[in-house]
């Protein structure tokens, strides 16, 4: 990426970073993406032949874990400003754990759902659960892969909070916190409708 | 008017250099780091004016197979009864011939080359040829930016285009044909592999392709809309900006809500055909054999593809519309008329084109009552698509025209646009269309309003900005025969459609042999055969001359060959990366002062006088 040419073309009079501001688009554009899920959902719900059946615990389980790894990432963002490098690695390492931690929670919610009896193809009412939860993990998985990059920086490169590493860093909290509420979005939805 | 325009001349490198604004640009010299050998300059670039041709230039490959396309199928339709054998050589195995010699075309392969030429057209050429060339080549030259808020994601933008074209080019050859069930890919067709002989591979590479093309808009519409809002120079509030700044912007923000949708409902679709699951498909016999698929809806895909497919229309028309008021502004010499007008009528039309989507169901099984509220604001768009029509034709009443080629597409983009709109009135009638749909007069409808005039958008844009990218001039002479041709041979084509639509003829159908109230048409479908041959070899000289002129055109011996007053007309003639050579230019007024206070122009980086007020605020 040549971050440094965008940020030579960056015009000085704006509040947000453009950076910044392109990732809440494409934050926008996702978030279509699962409304046009959820909607489609309460369509093909009003249609009847619905399945009815109850989510599955490890869903709140994994739930409180991703709310926990976007606290944990924010203080090691806050660490991080502050120059405290100690806690600015292990609180990322932890958001990395956490992150892994859910998505094996999203996976044993999926057994979970096969041992009550809603297996892949049983019925659209639980398909929509897979399908949506599935999307939901492929980018919880893009997520971890920024993290990834983040704990590269912060283990292999000198600790220096320069802008451009204070930006990377905004964005990958952005992200991370989108698709943390995305998902508490995703759950309320398929709680409170299904 | 004034009685006495005077023809002044601007010194814009004096006021660049002393108004604009100093961003240490070419203090780094990250210019070169663009532009250092071939391959980073011309293939992997990201200098926004080079990704702009790129897209240019493949959307022209894909016009030209998108309607050769068209041309096979219809010879089909003018004339069935003749030999095809002489297209042997090229189509292979879909032309089938008999004990006599006679071919014919294999209609499996006749319905493949309608969906693939609705797909190629409306997203290959009229998405990414239009909307991709022109945002990119002109959002940072006429708001006065170096590149792209991220030309990196710019130049992935491009390359995810080539890569859905790649995709796409590549199921043209598979010995099971590309898939052929409709543009629109509907349920189950594209759900079933074993539904056609296109469902299977074609469709998986159907989708593929379809799935990198979203992404590739994605990527252009971030950076369009946060170069727009982030990016701006000095002056150039968002009510100075041109028309065109304000089409592509609007066009980037409903492209980036309906895209995703579209991948959400094709995700499905894969779920269906690749895990077995019944999101659309409901009890389905296939050789006698009942399917595992219970109930699903395939409404519920239609309601999926709609959200995206009525928007997409308004992605392929905004962008024509605002490359039409600039050309018509520039080339009558006069100020647009309703500038604000105009961009309320933007934002009014894409707002109305997210809740219009169930027009296109009317027949397939939606609720009637649910229709009337689609009726009512299908209707209410003829609103703002009227202030429109009215505001060019205002613009141009008393100019001094110019009639070059640039303007004369551009005025004919108004007529396309008339008569095409004016049919959508009938359709968008839920009870009309008891009578009207899926026949040829939707067909003329949608070919007219947002085919051959989005086409003309893209000519007026190409013919007017040639020597901005190419610092060349296409050649006139071949333009206007370009033009003629093109306008009365499209009428030509799509007039007549609406006469046998009216009739009931069924669009989509491979031969009316059995159908003896559709015969006594086969002499206007022969008529409309020959009139699209005439019109295609009009577009060939069109891609002749394009290609002569990059090379031989005449050259551009000044910065303003228009006199224009926007931005991108005050870079030096083969602007390098960065565009401006000094500081940025600085907006002093609104981009369209023709005609005032006896100038002939005033360029946009010029200071209001004293006392003067600005156009743009009314």
């Amino acid at each position: 990426m040549n971050a440094g040419a965008v940020t030579e073309i960056r015009n000085s009079r704006s509040k947000i970073h453009p950076k910044q501001f392109a990732l809440l688009i494409a934050c926008a554009s996702i978030m279509m993406m699962f409304a046009a899920w959820t909607s489609a959902y309460i369509v093909r719900q009003a249609a009847g032949n619905w399945l009815e059946f109850r989510m599955p615990d490890l869903f709140f389980v994994s739930t409180a874990v991703i709310l926990l790894s976007s606290l944990s990432l924010h203080s090691s963002y806050i660490s991080f400003k502050r120059g405290n490098e100690q806690m600015y690695k292990l609180l990322l390492v932890t958001t990395f754990i956490l992150g892994i931690a859910f998505l094996v929670l999203q996976y044993m919610g999926w057994q979970a759902m096969i041992e009550i009896g809603v297996p892949l193809k049983t019925n659209p009412s639980g398909d929509f659960v897979y399908m949506i939860s599935g999307a939901h993990a492929l980018h919880i998985l893009g997520g971890i892969a920024v993290l990834i990059v983040a704990m590269l920086h912060a283990f292999i490169l000198k600790f220096n909070p320069t802008p451009a590493r204070k930006l990377r860093f905004e964005l990958t909290l952005t992200y991370w916190h989108f698709v943390d509420l995305l998902w508490v979005y995703l759950l309320l939805f398929l709680t409170l409708q299904g | 008017m004034n009685d006495v325009v005077t023809t002044t001349t601007y010194d814009e490198d004096v006021l660049i250099q002393e108004l604009g604004y100093d961003d240490h640009f070419h203090d780094h010299h990250h210019g070169d780091k663009y532009q250092s050998n071939f391959i980073m300059h011309y293939i992997f670039s990201m200098d926004h004016k080079i990704i702009a041709r790129q897209f240019l230039i493949t959307g022209m490959f894909w016009a030209v197979i998108g309607g050769l396309m068209s041309l096979v199928f219809r010879l089909q339709l003018g004339f069935p009864e003749e030999s095809m054998a002489w297209l042997k050589p090229v189509l292979g195995k879909w032309i089938v011939l008999n004990d006599a010699g006679i071919g014919t075309l294999a209609p499996e392969f006749y319905y493949a080359l309608v969906t693939m030429h609705g797909t190629i057209i409306v997203f290959f050429v009229l998405t990414a040829g239009l909307s991709g060339t022109f945002s990119n080549l002109l959002i940072p030259l006429q708001i006065g930016a170096r590149d792209m808020a991220s030309p990196f994601l710019n130049m992935l933008s491009y390359w995810f285009f080539f890569l859905a074209g790649v995709v796409m080019f590549a199921s043209l050859f598979l010995s099971t044909g590309p898939f052929s069930g409709g543009w629109t890919a509907y349920p189950p067709l594209s759900a079933l592999p074993q539904a056609s002989t296109g469902s299977g591979a074609g469709m998986t590479l159907w989708v593929t392709s379809l799935v990198f093309f979203v992404v590739s808009v994605l990527l252009g519409g971030v950076n369009y809309i946060t170069t727009v809002l982030n990016m701006r120079t000095k002056g150039m509030t968002m009510w100075r900006m041109p028309l065109t700044i304000w089409a592509f912007f609007i066009t980037a923000i409903i492209g980036l809500l309906s895209f995703p949708v579209l991948v959400s409902g094709l995700l499905m679709v894969m779920m269906d055909r690749g895990l077995g699951t019944s999101f659309f498909l409901s009890e389905i016999f296939i050789g006698g054999q009942a399917l595992e698929h219970v109930g699903g809806s395939p409404i519920l895909y239609q309601h999926l593809f709609w959200f995206l497919g009525h928007p997409e229309v308004y992605i392929i028309i905004l962008p024509a519309m605002g490359i039409v008021s600039e050309v018509l502004s520039v080339h009558a010499r006069k100020p647009i008329f309703g500038y604000k007008a105009m961009v309320y009528s933007i934002l009014a039309i894409a707002f109305l084109s997210f809740i219009v989507w169930a027009h296109h169901m009317f027949m397939s099984g939606v609720n009637p009552f649910i229709s009337n509220f689609f009726v009512i604001f299908t209707l209410i768009i003829a609103v703002p698509s009227a202030v429109k029509v009215f505001n060019w034709i205002t613009t141009l009443y008393g100019g001094n025209i110019r009639f070059n080629s640039a303007n004369l597409f551009a005025i004919g983009f108004v007529s396309m646009f008339i008569s095409g709109g004016l049919t959508g009135i009938f359709l968008g009638n839920s009870a009309i269309d008891i009578q009207l749909h899926d026949t040829y007069f939707v067909v003329a409808h949608f070919h007219i309003v947002m085919g051959i005039a989005a086409f003309f958008g893209m000519y007026a844009g190409v013919y007017h900005w040639f020597p901005k990218m190419f610092g060349r001039f296409m050649n006139e002479t071949l333009g206007k025969i370009h033009f003629w041709v093109t306008m009365i041979g499209a009428y030509a084509i799509f007039w007549p459609m609406h006469y046998i639509g009216m009739a009931g003829v069924p669009r989509r159908y491979y031969s009316f042999d059995s159908f003896q109230a559709f015969s006594h048409f086969s002499e206007l479908n022969q008529f409309i055969t020959i009139a699209a041959i005439i019109v295609f070899a009009a577009q060939v000289l069109m891609v002749i001359n394009f290609f002569y002129s990059i090379w031989r055109g005449k050259v551009v011996t000044e910065k303003n060959p228009w006199g224009a007053s926007t931005l991108e007309w005050t870079t030096p003639i083969n602007a390098g990366h960065g565009n401006w050579e000094g500081n940025i230019p600085a907006v002093q007024r609104w981009p369209y002062d023709y005609g005032k206070d006896g100038k002939e122009f005033i360029p946009q980086i010029v200071p209001l006088a004293e006392g003067e007020k600005d156009g743009g605020d009314h």
